[in-house]
C-alpha cells in the first residue's frame, strides 16, 4: 500500500509536531455492488496506530464511514530525536508502514 | 405424493442431512454484537444506540469538543472533518478519545480515535463520508472519564454509499 507521510523535520522540545498522512486504499464500504450484481465485501483500514520512540501515542480504528484514500492529521509533542511510524492493516489483513524522522532542538 | 423410490429416499436422507447441517448455523447466525448493559438492542444501529454504547450510562455534556465540518458537502464520499478539544493533553489531563457517530451512515459509528498525554494538542483531522444531510456527533471522553460533545449540521448534496459510489 502506497501512503506518504509529512512531518516536520526539526522541532522544539515540547512543541505538537504536526503528522499529515495519506494511504492509498479504496476503504470498500461493503454496501456497493458490482456490474453483475454481487456485493463487494466491507475491506476497511480498520486499525491504524503511531508510534513516537517506540511508544504509541495516537491509535484510530476506522470504520466504512471514513472517505477512500483515508487522511489523517494529528499532532504529537515533541520529546526527543525519533523516528514517528505509522502502521496499518485492512480487513483482508494487508498491512502497511510508514515513517519520518524528526529532529527535536532545545 | 411421489412413490418412494430409492432415488426419492436418497433425496430426502439428503434434505434431512443438509436440514441438520444448517440448523446450527441459524443458531449461529444471532446477532453477536451485545449492546452495553442498559444499550435497546433495537437502537444499537443507530446513532443513539452508538452513542449509548460508549457512554454505558454516563452523562455527555456540551462543551469542550469542536466539530468542524462544512455546512455544505458537495460530495458525501470525502467530507474534510476536524475534531479539537480544549484540553493541556498533559499527563494529569487528557483526551482518551474521540469517537465520530453519524445520524445517518448504515454503520453510525464512523472512527474512534484514541489519544494520549503524548500528542500534545487534541486535535484529528479527516476526510469521511456521509449518508446524507444530517447531524454528525463527535464525542470525546476525557482521562477523568467526563463526556463531552458537539455535534455539526451538515447539508449533503451527493450522498455516499449509493451505487457505483
Amino acid at each position: 500500500m502506497t501512503a506518504r507521510i509529512e512531518v516536520q523535520r526539526e522541532a522544539r522540545r515540547g512543541d505538537p509536531v504536526e503528522v499529515r498522512i495519506v494511504i492509498q486504499h479504496p476503504m470498500e464500504t461493503g454496501f456497493r455492488y458490482d456490474s453483475l450484481g454481487r456485493p463487494t465485501p466491507r475491506n476497511v483500514i480498520h486499525r491504524f496506530e503511531c508510534r513516537y520512540g517506540g511508544v504509541e501515542v495516537f491509535r484510530a480504528s476506522m470504520g466504512a464511514g471514513i472517505a477512500a484514500n483515508p487522511y489523517l492529521r494529528f499532532f504529537v509533542r515533541a520529546e526527543r530525536s525519533g523516528d514517528i511510524e505509522c502502521r496499518w492493516v485492512d480487513q483482508e489483513n494487508a498491512s502497511g508502514y510508514a515513517s519520518a524522522q524528526v529532529t527535536v532542538n532545545g | 405424493m411421489a412413490p418412494l423410490t430409492e432415488r426419492g429416499m436418497r433425496r430426502r436422507s439428503l434434505a434431512a442431512l443438509v436440514a441438520m447441517l444448517a440448523l446450527p448455523r441459524r443458531v449461529h447466525a444471532q446477532p453477536t454484537t451485545n449492546p452495553a448493559p442498559g444499550v435497546d438492542a433495537r437502537t444499537i444501529n443507530t446513532s443513539q444506540g452508538a452513542l449509548q454504547s460508549i457512554l454505558k450510562g454516563a452523562a455527555m455534556r456540551r462543551g469542550r469538543v469542536r466539530l468542524e465540518l462544512p455546512s455544505i458537502g458537495e460530495n458525501g464520499h470525502s467530507v474534510p472533518m476536524t475534531v479539537r478539544v480544549d484540553s493541556p493533553m498533559s499527563e494529569a489531563d487528557y483526551v482518551r478519545r474521540i469517537d465520530l457517530v453519524s445520524e445517518k451512515n448504515p454503520v453510525p459509528l464512523m472512527a474512534s480515535f484514541f489519544l494520549g498525554p503524548h500528542m500534545g494538542r487534541a486535535e484529528v483531522e479527516s476526510r469521511v463520508r456521509l449518508n446524507g444531510t444530517q447531524r454528525v456527533t463527535a464525542l470525546a471522553q476525557l482521562s477523568d472519564g467526563s463526556f463531552w460533545f458537539d455535534a455539526a449540521d451538515i447539508v449533503v448534496n451527493e450522498s455516499a454509499c449509493l451505487d457505483g459510489g
